[in-house]
């Protein structure tokens, strides 16, 4: 092999064309039984499974390949195809299997009923509270798949569908990031990826991954819903895009009069061309939509005129990163007395979930993180039996203790790094006593600590059996004990 | 088929040890070495019997630099801990282990699977793939739609698209990746005898090929014991200090 020439021409490996499948055809099981919608990218089949009955209505995803299809397509079934499988909870469609390519690509998913908000568009501009209890539902929604690592990056109201309960779901993932994957469609296409109307500032910069793009997105459908008009038009070039990086907004209040300022305010704030200048988290823009009283009414809330020329110029030399106006930095250097708190982390490296470990973790560091002279003192108990010997080297003639330091170590290490614990901050215990909950409140006592945190036991037919640990510290300690879940999905 | 992918075990028997009873954990069915087997660490003896054994068990296993060096002597491009590393191992290995390190082949295919230490371009000549330019390089020396291989002791995975695009994407430990078979994958486990990303925790990565997906591993052991055979050996103290941060 010639190793001087660089790379040989890539193989190709071109999605095979397939005829189109037909009402009737089997599929890996499912029997295709009609068209329920024919889509750009996608056909969508009702299928039924054949052999076992699916405990819920089923559809099937298809790609449109064929000759001289768009290629996005293609990359964005196999970035749904990859995506879809890793959600849970309430707020996607529950993944059923997948064909690849090779044979006949499909995606097979529970079947939501109804429409999808699209159709409401028609009927804009909705009253407020519709459109806050519509808002307040998809931001749920949106941090629920923010809090798995994803960013939508195309929500827009044909993409919105609803439980029975009123639950939004959000469906089509094939723009879509996932921090854990690789993302196939970076540096795939030449012009930035989304639907044109919805598109935030950063997507157009081909940024990714920041969840708050997908606050800017639903902006722009609550807006329409509210008003009935698009706040940046329906641009179909890229030049007509950019136009929102210099082009505020048109104020609800301008074209509607009666329209409530609370909501305006909240709309615009998530308009803004600077992530950092919109709500943080879906979260909290819930949140807003469900409390219009408890919404801080600012100038967006005050603006009743059609955009002038300076704010055009301010929000273009904005969306170029360039600081403007007052906002106050959020790091006020003012009186910070420094505190040199002893705070435990109590963890079960043994028993607990991978999940628990991790939002364990993350609070210890935000405790931590809070107080910049806190000193971290990491906790395991090592059971012992009350009487007798205790088997103390497993199988291997390795010592369970040491085990247990490594693993406490390891669960340790992100914290140390991320909080640049340097010496003497960070200290490892692996306590041998028969009694954990007694053995972490005497260690905290004996150390003068300030604050335990420590994992709840999930499970509860284990809690009733063996008691929750937690509780016992939470009842025996004489200092602060933070008692941490793991986030479940809705 | 689960197969497991442990690469740069580099003598280091608490990292293997900690691997491989991981990847029986994982319900792995079969085993990949992609070579540097030894060099470095403490215990190549010990090492490469286990090696051997998991061979003659039907595992897949392809000649690293560090074998090579042992068995040829090493070569002029090599750190010189490195090849302190490498005439120390020499001196503690059986005929039998020399000449298994001699019979190993440079790369291994399996169907749509290559192994291989250093890259597919030039296996001899153990270049890296460091980065895009040699991940383009190597995914264009071969046919394969998976490659595997080691050398790097980082992480990472590639993928060229049909249109001859590569993405670039540093994995997340314990996700399970789907690997698109639209697309040519080169993936770098890392090592599990020598991590170099800043985290000591062994690095290996599983392949499932009923589900098609890829996973990553990190699993911690008992660095600092390994740390203290290789000052105990008299092996270069800086070999020790690595394997206690990770880099």
């Amino acid at each position: 092999m010639d190793t001087e020439t660089g790379a040989a021409p890539a193989p190709q490996r071109a999605a095979a064309p397939h005829p189109p499948p037909q009402a009737g055809d089997l599929i890996d099981g499912f029997r295709l039984e009609r068209v329920l919608h024919e889509g750009g990218m996608a056909t969508i089949w009702a299928v039924a499974s054949e052999g076992c009955a699916a405990p819920v209505p089923l559809i099937m995803k298809v790609p449109r390949i064929g000759r001289g299809e768009d290629p996005e397509a293609i990359v964005g079934f196999e970035v749904e195809q990859m995506i879809l499988p890793v959600l849970r909870g309430a707020h996607v469609p529950q993944f059923v299997a997948r064909g690849d390519f090779s044979r006949q690509a499909y995606l097979v998913m529970e079947r939501l009923p109804g429409e999808s908000l699209r159709p409401r568009l028609d009927h804009a501009p909705l009253p407020a509270d519709e459109v806050a209890d519509l808002g307040a539902r998809v931001a749920a929604a949106l941090h629920d798949l923010h809090r798995q690592h994803l960013v939508h990056l195309d929500v827009k109201p044909s993409n919105i569908m609803f439980r029975p309960s009123g639950e939004v779901v959000l469906v089509d993932f094939g723009l879509s990031r996932h921090d854990h994957l690789p993302d196939l469609l970076d540096e795939e296409f030449r012009l930035p990826m989304g639907t044109g109307p919805y598109m935030s500032p950063e997507q157009l910069h081909y940024q990714r991954s920041d969840p708050r793009s997908d606050l800017f997105a639903l902006g722009v459908m609550l807006y329409h819903l509210a008003t009935g008009e698009r706040p940046f038009g329906a641009p179909t070039t890229v030049r007509g895009l950019r136009r929102r990086l210099y082009t505020e907004p048109v104020p609800p209040r301008a074209l509607h009069g009666d329209f409530p300022p609370w909501l305006q305010e909240v709309i615009l704030r998530c308009l803004e061309v600077d992530p950092s200048r919109r709500y943080q988290s879906a979260a909290q823009l819930a949140d807003d939509l469900r409390n219009p009283n408890q919404v801080a009414l600012g100038e967006r809330a005050g603006r009743t005129q059609r955009p002038g020329a300076t704010r055009r110029v301010r929000r273009w030399l904005t969306s170029l990163g360039t600081e403007l106006g007052t906002a106050p930095t959020l790091k006020q250097a003012s009186d910070v007395v420094a505190r040199n708190p002893i705070i435990v982390a109590a963890v079960d490296v043994d028993a607990a979930q991978p999940q628990l470990l991790e939002q364990l973790r993350e609070t210890v560091r935000r405790v931590v993180h809070a107080e910049p002279g806190a000193r971290l003192a990491c906790v395991s108990v090592m059971r012992t039996a009350r009487i007798g010997m205790d088997q103390l080297t497993d199988g291997a003639g390795r010592s369970v203790h040491v085990r247990q330091l490594v693993a406490l170590k390891h669960w340790a290490r992100p914290l140390a790094q991320a909080l640049h614990l340097g010496e003497g901050r960070l200290t490892y215990h692996v306590l041998e006593a028969p009694e954990p909950a007694a053995a972490i409140v005497d260690f905290a006592q004996r150390s003068q600590a300030d604050h335990i945190v420590m994992g709840a036991r999930g499970n509860s037919t284990l809690r009733r059996y063996l008691g929750s640990v937690s509780a016992q510290v939470v009842a025996q300690a004489s200092c602060s004990v933070t008692v941490v879940r793991a986030p479940q999905p809705e | 088929m689960k197969l497991a992918l442990l690469t740069d075990l580099h003598a280091n028997r608490e990292a293997f040890e900690a691997c491989h009873e991981a990847a029986l954990a994982a319900g792995v069915d079969r085993f990949a070495l992609l070579g540097d087997f030894v060099g470095y660490g403490a215990d190549p003896a010990w090492v490469l019997d286990r090696v051997i054994e998991l061979v003659r068990a039907g595992a897949v296993a392809v000649r690293g630099n560090h074998d090579d060096g042992v068995v040829h002597g090493p070569r002029p491009t090599m750190t010189d801990d490195a090849k302190r590393a490498v005439l120390w191992t020499r001196e503690q290995l059986g005929a039998e282990q020399v000449a298994f390190l001699d019979a190993l082949p440079y790369t291994a295919s399996e169907g749509e699977l290559l192994f291989v230490h250093a890259n597919a371009f030039a296996p001899q000549d153990w270049e890296y793939v460091a980065g895009r330019s040699e991940a383009m390089r190597s995914l264009g020396a071969t046919p394969a739609r998976m490659t595997f291989c080691g050398h790097m002791h980082e992480p990472m995975l590639y993928n060229l698209s049909s249109a001859g695009k590569l993405v670039t994407f540093v994995p997340a430990p314990g996700i399970a990746i789907p690997v698109s078979p639209l697309r040519q994958w080169l993936a770098i486990p890392g090592s599990v005898g020598q991590p170099r990303d800043g985290n000591p925790a062994a690095c290996w990565a599983l392949f499932d090929t009923g589900e098609c997906t890829l996973t990553f591993h990190r699993t911690p052991y008992d660095h600092d014991r390994a740390a203290d055979k290789v000052l105990a050996a008299g092996l270069p103290a800086y070999l020790a200090q690595r394997l206690r941060d990770g880099h």
